[in-house]
């Protein structure tokens, strides 16, 4: 892994204009990402985990709208750019798998030429042999047997996890320098969940490309990630290397999804902790932190005041009052 | 533990097809539990886990007779609520009010155009539980703050409520009955992390209160174990492991368990990098046309010539734990 920036997202905030009001599904997150790290986002449904990825590529739907912020990929700023360019950037230097791979795969065209047409978008100049070729090449990487058979076939001939694997063969046809996973092993049993993890690891190690790993799920984060981003209502609580988020959590939210889950190891019965309350409604966002009415150490500041960044270590940084101490007393002497 | 415990459902070689081709000549069948026989015992949680497709759900709801099964028994308390070879009818209503079930998706499983008081009160109304409309309405207002929502909730319409809180009125409506005995499908895995985690612990609570009895389905294993006092493992309709929880985790026998139980993530990045995965090769095989012999035998690492060629017996491998495979049959 070497250290130069591949991607870097300042203060990104993405809003829906619904008729309802103004949901800021995104509000001000900012992180890096190097060339050849595997981050994890995690967060529950409604976090803006999906919104944030949609944005990086393009992909955010009317009424989304990326109302603030930067995001810089390569040292170019995608936001300036206009829909040829983004064209030309989407699948070839990043590209996208999704939650459900049925309906990610156009059901009247065969797996060979949905997976040529990715190819021959990017590279004009290839004959349509050579991308027949280069598509049997990908089937056989991403451990599909008789892939010369399996692009004449169409998507419902295929199981979920064989078309799970099209996906990721249809997203790394043009060697992409960054994938982003969408929750890619959500929809399908734990078996083959464990098939596509494996599959995306022993890739990843091969092709050395970045990738951004987006689940609610923490046991695949543990197994694949390097680096952990725990969003709560749109914006990030805490951010840290794989070891910290699990044996050095900081964030009263972290620690609640970490003790909410059985342990698989528990040698007697324990009973679990859960996280109380609902999660929150997003048009109605509390001031203060979102995550305040569901803690259960949250103090009065938590309720009026935004928590400000703390830096625990180099790359270990949370959003909470409990941490930041010093600014805690200063506010407190202000009152 | 459990061995003293009285058995309450008694399952014997249950079957249930369902037919997807009627020709003149040819029938085809998918075949979707075959030849499943367990127990479940008083106040127990049995749980079920398997991949999709396994047969889980449908030999849930074969048991409570949602689907009516193709042969089998179902004994409930010693008496029949299914049996192939009797030809007088049980009284289902009779039944209905001992059995019930909390389905996967709760905003599926609640009528959209029916208040919450009226979706918990219809089974009030048919069981005639309740003398007059006020005794109606403090049952109704009894039920939800049994499942944490209070009165002010009783008026509304499912639309309005949070995917947790529609789960919490489809277990109030399956207690309305007071039921003995509730078919958990799948009841968390439509839910956020935050909130399975309340709703299990909710029906562990409820279990210590009233002495429920459950058949906890789930592909969740962590989950499954953490709730369950006994698992059963499924393959392709067969139910191929049965054992008390802890010792199918620590000690599980049948080459399908052991492979299921690698797979399930671990939140633990070292636990989790270190530990050896069986990855299976291959694809479930359809329940159409499922491979002869034992059914695991196509992905199955062990598979001798045997097991192609006949299905296995379920036996007592251990006390307590049970597994189909021949690689014990010796």
């Amino acid at each position: 892994m070497d250290n130069t920036k591949l991607l870097d997202i300042d203060d990104l905030k993405v809003s829906f204009f619904t008729p309802a009001g103004e949901v800021k599904a995104v509000n001000g997150i900012s992180y890096t990402l190097n060339k050849g790290q595997v981050i994890g986002i995690v967060g529950e449904s409604g976090s803006g985990k999906s919104v944030e990825a949609y944005s990086i590529i393009g992909l955010l739907q009317s009424p989304g709208k990326v109302t603030g912020g930067k995001i810089t990929f390569n040292g170019e700023d995608l936001l300036s750019y206009s829909e040829e360019q983004m064209e030309q950037f989407r699948g070839n230097k990043v590209s996208m798998i999704f939650q459900n791979p049925m309906t990610c795969l156009n059901p009247v065209y065969t797996v060979g030429n949905q997976l040529t047409e990715a190819y021959r978008c990017h590279r004009k100049e290839v004959k349509k042999e050579d991308a027949i070729k280069q598509a049997v090449k990908m089937l056989e990487l991403v451990g599909i047997n008789n892939p010369e058979r399996r692009i004449k076939q169409y998507p419902h001939e295929l199981s979920g996890g064989m078309r799970q694997r099209v996906m990721i063969a249809m997203a790394l046809i043009c060697s992409p320098q960054l994938l982003i996973a969408d929750e890619p092993t959500t929809a399908l049993d734990v078996t083959i969940q464990a098939q596509i993890i494996e599959l995306i690891k022993q890739i990843q190690e091969k092709t050395g490309m970045a990738v951004i790993f987006i689940t609610h799920n923490l046991g695949v984060v543990a197994d694949i990630c390097d680096k952990v981003i725990v969003m709560y209502a749109g914006k990030i609580v805490e951010s840290a290397s794989v070891e910290d988020i699990f044996y050095n959590p900081k964030h009263p939210y972290t620690l609640g999804l970490l003790r909410s889950m059985p342990k698989v190891n528990a040698l007697d019965y324990e009973r679990l902790i859960p996280i109380e309350g609902t999660p929150v409604d997003m048009l109605n966002l509390p001031s203060g932190c979102a995550f305040g009415p569901r803690c259960e150490k949250c103090m009065k500041i938590c309720l009026r005041q935004a928590p400000p960044k703390v830096v625990i270590s180099e790359d270990h940084e949370a959003y909470c009052w409990l941490l930041a101490k010093e600014a805690y007393e200063e506010e407190k002497n202000n009152d | 533990m459990t061995e003293d415990k009285q058995d309450l459902v008694v399952i014997k070689n249950l079957k249930k097809y369902f037919p997807i081709k009627t020709g003149f000549l040819k029938k085809t069948y998918v075949q979707a539990v075959e030849n499943v026989s367990f127990t479940i015992k008083k106040g127990e949680t049995f749980g079920l886990v398997g991949e999709s497709g396994c047969g889980k759900t449908t030999l849930g709801r074969s048991i409570i007779r949602l689907y009516e099964p193709t042969s089998g028994k179902v004994f409930y308390d010693g008496e029949p609520v299914y049996d192939d070879e009797e030809k007088k009818q049980p009284d289902m209503l009779y039944y209905r009010r001992k059995m019930q079930i909390i389905f996967q998706d709760p905003s599926a499983s609640l009528d959209p155009r029916m208040t919450v008081a009226d979706i918990i009160g219809e089974a009030i109304d048919i069981h005639k539980l309740a003398q007059n409309k006020q005794e109606r309405f403090e049952k109704i207002i009894a039920l939800l703050d049994k499942v944490g929502l209070n009165s002010e909730h009783a008026n509304r319409y499912p639309h309005e409520f949070s995917g947790g809180q529609q789960q919490r009125i489809g277990i109030a409506r399956a207690l309305a009955v007071e039921p003995e005995f509730i078919v958990c499908d799948e009841p968390i895995s439509a839910l956020d992390v935050s909130i399975q985690s309340q709703i299990v612990n909710m029906l562990e609570d409820m279990q210590a209160d009233i002495g429920l009895t459950y058949l906890f389905i789930a592909h969740d294993l962590s989950v499954v174990r953490h709730i369950s006092n006994r698992i059963g493992v499924m393959y392709l309709g067969n139910l191929v492991e049965v054992g008390e929880s802890n010792e199918i985790y620590k000690n599980p026998l049948h080459p399908y368990s052991k492979t299921l139980l690698s797979a399930v993530p671990v939140p633990d990045p070292k636990v989790s990098r270190a530990r050896q995965r069986i990855i299976l090769q291959g694809e479930i095989p359809s329940p159409i046309s499922p491979p002869p012999g034992c059914r695991f035998h196509t992905r199955c690492p062990y598979a001798k010539p045997i097991c192609k060629e006949a299905p296995p017996k379920f036996k007592e491998l251990e006390p307590n734990h049970y597994a189909a495979c021949h690689l014990f049959s010796n």
